[in-house]
């Protein structure tokens, strides 16, 4: 048998193979592209053609994991983090809200990457995350808990329904650790929900915040380029740039 | 049961950085070598194209490339009297998987140690006496090799590579323009400094008012076209700024991928298995020698590798639990003091300073992994450290690695992490600020090592690594101290506004990212009561087995470890090709 050919029966065996190895729980596997087969790879670089792995692009704006209470929490909350006004959009006019959903119905949501095997002691906060739970178990196990603090703290409202500075003495508690909740971990889950924001807001407009990539013409990042030559000697000057995303821009297609 | 597999020649336990350059050496020297990888075969076009690599979400805060906790991961604690708990996510460090390991996702700061830090023990005894190098409950050692021992293997390095940088002292002759500090070079570096963005020109310039010698940082992001002495291409770096925590997609960035493996992969005496993870090294009954390594791949089939020479090239945490699982050297501990294997684990201190401008935009985002310059008057023992109750150093350096807008805009002091303050702040100054990283050194201490975890096990069942690891006092001084010298030359800086300080204050942290350079637990010695290996990589336990990595460090420099990793594994090949192939055998008595 040559070489190639050893590569490519593997390959094959491989491909039948994946199937069952997740249902096995593919112990051994630690990337990304979970149900790899092994393969065996002798006498040449393989590269094939046609395999590029290419990110996900998120469909469309539709709730698909938030319910409708979680919904009236996270739109106005997000708004406090990154609140409207003439520097750029608000979180929900750049369509983090849409993000947000769509990581936690998917692989982030799911923990996909987060080591959540027990035993589960709280830990001091230099260990970092310790809760069992994956993100979108977080966020549906604090959501209610942050609401029945506030229904607690402010005579039966909701977190809507408080005004904007209110709302951010909600937050700043959260922030601070001092809210104490039933059943979750305040702290932790604010933590978390800043950063997701962050994310959400600055991340490529493929994954479904950052409409029309406004928080990077906000602040002056140009996007998704790929050569800066010409213009790292030119100091203090303005790169003229158009910001584009890994899409492109709105208006280069469709989709 | 495992499958019996034919002998090899020998077999490589992971292919990142050193797993590929042994593999070159080794097959070169006619050796019929196995690699084994528990990740997936990686390449520029596939993994990480040009039109869709500079993806911050996906890659850096959804750790595409990185080792994936939920198979694997290590337990952590600050100190022996606490429960240690499992890395539930990826902080601290990113460790990487797949081929090329984490060099795929480096920034290729390529450096060298001072002739100082490989006798770390010795000289500052010399210079400060006994109480200096036993304080904080310090168990430094010197590493068991000199500057012309190692120096022609961190050139190779730099040859490989194609680092651009401009030499400071060419054979002894100090040079304008370069590190007047590093020990000799036999040669200039293969290619000039990259071209300087305004803040790193800017940070020069204060320097040089300051009195210090700054220079380009040397670089691994080529500035021109480069063509290795394996045949291997590089181009020209294009400052894209998706290059630490991302693999590149412009073949300019060193990587296994751009300087190795276009040559390596067409040698028919070598193999490669990808989704294949070692869990041990099998030795004779007496455990004198390494009979080969037990693997699994991802359709759970086990197998037995049999070799003549093991090659541990997992990276150093992997490298350390691999020691330990396969019972091989002596643990260490912490509480007697007694044993090795796990003993002075060490890491990096990082402080910055964040510097604001009024009206000069920066453009922080023509970047690269490497692009800065860099004062090192504040390494090592490049200073006069009498009475400043602490040894070690680090280099400051004005980098401009990017500006990634989750990871990277400054705000100023004061300005809350939310709400329309941060808003306004990160609106204005996100194209006028750049940061200044203070890149300390970690002495080793008595309480910071490495062992198996009690309680948390791997999907295998396999105990996990357990971590104990906090700063001394040793190390929060001298941060503080580089964090002020730094801040001194940010305030000098033409049209400076504000400047925020960032000290390492408190224990170790596993959130925030500090750096992938987890060094110690195989220590390099000149015997087997205080080191794991000898000069060679050598175990001293079994002469057939070699443990490459930053585990060989005694303690960790000031400087990010790779350039000393990759001399060490060429000064390790070189050993087994020119002498233990020749006469199999310890290469050092003991
Ligand atoms: C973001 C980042 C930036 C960095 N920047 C720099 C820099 O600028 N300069 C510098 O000097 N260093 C830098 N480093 C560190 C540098 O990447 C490492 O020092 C270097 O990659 C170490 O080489 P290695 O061969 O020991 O490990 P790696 O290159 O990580 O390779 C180890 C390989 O072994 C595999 N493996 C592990 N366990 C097993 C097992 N049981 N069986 C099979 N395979 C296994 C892994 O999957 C991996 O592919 C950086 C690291 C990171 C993450």
């Amino acid at each position: 048998m040559s070489d190639s050919e050893i590569t490519r029966r593997q390959l094959l065996v491989g491909g039948a193979l994946v199937g069952a190895a997740c249902v096995t729980g593919a112990a051994a596997l630690h990337d990304g592209a979970l149900g790899a087969p092994p393969r065996t790879i002798k006498g040449a670089v393989p590269w094939r053609e046609g395999t590029a792995d290419v990110p996900p692009m998120v469909q469309g704006t539709a709730y698909r994991f938030f319910t409708a209470g979680e919904q009236a929490f996270i739109e106005p909350a997000i708004d406090r983090l990154i609140p409207p006004d003439e520097t750029g959009p608000s979180a929900s006019q750049a369509n983090v809200h849409v993000f947000l959903d769509h990581q936690l119905a998917g692989a982030f949501g799911r923990g996909d990457h987060f080591y959540l095997g027990g035993p589960w002691p709280k830990g001091t906060p230099e260990q970092g995350y310790q809760s069992r739970l994956s993100p979108a178990q977080l966020y549906r196990t604090a959501i209610p808990a942050v609401e029945a603090y506030v229904r607690d703290q402010h005579a039966g409202k909701t977190f809507k329904e408080l005004g904007a500075a209110e709302q951010d003495v909600v937050l700043r508690a959260l922030e601070s650790g001092e809210a104490k909740l039933s059943g979750a971990d305040g702290k932790s889950f604010f933590d978390m929900f800043l950063q997701n924001v962050l994310e959400g807001y600055f991340s490529d407009p493929i994954y479904g915040g950052n409409k029309d990539m406004a928080a990077w013409k906000m602040i002056g990042f140009p996007g998704a380029h790929y050569d800066y030559r010409e213009w790292v000697s030119r100091h203090g000057e303005r790169v003229p740039y158009l910001t584009v995303g890994i899409k492109g821009r709105p208006g280069w297609s469709q989709g | 049961m495992a499958t019996n597999l034919p002998a090899v020649d020998a077999v490589l336990a992971g292919f990142g950085w050193t797993g590929a350059i042994l593999g070159q050496q080794l097959c070169d020297a006619g050796l019929n070598v196995v690699a084994l990888e528990r990740g997936a075969w990686r390449d520029t076009p596939t993994d990480f194209a040009t039109t869709f690599a500079q993806d911050e979400l996906r890659y850096m805060w959804r750790h595409h490339l990185f080792q994936n906790l939920a198979y694997d991961t290590l337990t952590i604690r600050n100190r022996t009297d606490q429960e240690a708990l499992p890395m539930r996510h990826l902080g601290s460090f990113l460790l990487g998987t797949g081929v090329g390991g984490a060099g795929v996702h480096w920034n290729a700061q390529i450096w060298r140690f001072l002739e100082s830090d490989l006798k770390a023990y010795t000289h500052n005894l010399q210079r400060y006496g006994k109480a200096a190098v036993s304080a904080y409950d310090m168990t430094i050692q010197d590493y068991p090799l000199s500057w012309d021992e190692i120096e022609p293997h961190y050139e190779a390095f730099d040859k490989l590579c194609g680092t651009s940088g401009r030499a400071g002292n060419l054979k002894g002759v100090i040079q304008d323009g370069g590190n007047p500090f590093e020990g000799p070079r036999s040669a200039e570096y293969p290619n000039p400094p990259m071209a300087m963005p305004y803040g790193p020109t800017l940070f020069a310039k204060a320097a040089r008012e300051k009195g210090y010698q700054p220079f380009p940082h040397p670089t691994g992001n080529v500035s021109r076209p480069y063509t290795n002495p394996l045949g291997a291409q590089l181009g020209q770096c294009t400052y894209c700024g998706f290059c630490e925590k991302f693999g590149c997609g412009n073949y300019s960035k060193a990587t296994a991928q751009t300087t190795i493996l276009p040559y390596l992969m067409m040698k028919t005496n070598f193999t490669l298995r990808t989704e294949s993870e070692v869990l041990k090294v099998e030795t004779t009954a007496d455990g004198k020698r390494a009979t080969g390594v037990t693997y699994v791949n991802s359709a759970g089939e086990e197998f037995f590798q049999p070799a003549q020479i093991v090659i541990l090239s997992a990276y150093v945490l992997q490298n350390v639990r691999l020691m330990l699982l396969s019972k091989i050297g002596k643990p260490y501990d912490p509480h007697s003091g007694e044993g090795v294997v796990g003993k002075n684990y060490a890491y990096q201190t990082m402080g910055s300073v964040n510097v604001f401008f009024e009206d000069k935009i920066m453009n922080p985002f023509i970047g690269a992994g490497a692009l800065a310059t860099v004062v090192d008057e504040f390494n090592g023992d490049n200073f006069d450290h009498t009475g400043l109750g602490f040894i070690g150093g680090g280099y400051i350096a004005q980098l401009h690695t990017g500006g990634r807008p989750i990871e990277m805009i400054y705000t100023p002091q004061g300005i809350p992490k939310w709400g329309t303050e941060w808003k306004r702040a990160a609106a204005r100054n996100y194209l006028r600020a750049v940061n200044i990283s203070c890149h300390g050194s970690v002495m080793a201490h008595r309480g910071n090592y490495l062992d198996l975890d009690p309680t948390y096990r791997d999907s295998f069942g396999r105990p996990m690594l357990r971590m104990t690891f906090d700063f001394s006092d040793n190390e929060l001084k001298m941060s503080r101290y580089l964090v002020d010298k730094a801040a001194d030359i940010a305030l000098a800086m033409e049209g400076v506004s504000a400047v925020k300080k960032n000290y390492r204050t408190g224990s170790w942290s596993v959130v925030p990212y500090q750096t992938t350079h987890n060094t110690g637990g195989t220590m390099m010695g000149d015997n087997p009561t205080q080191s794991v290996v000898n000069k060679y990589l050598q175990s001293w336990d079994v002469d057939n087995l070699f443990v490459m990595g930053s585990g060989a460090f005694p303690q960790n420099a000031g400087y990010n470890p790779t350039g000393t990793v990759a001399a060490l594994a060429y000064h390790s090949a070189d050993a087994i090709k020119n002498q233990y192939l020749k006469s199999p055998g310890p290469l050092v008595r003991a």
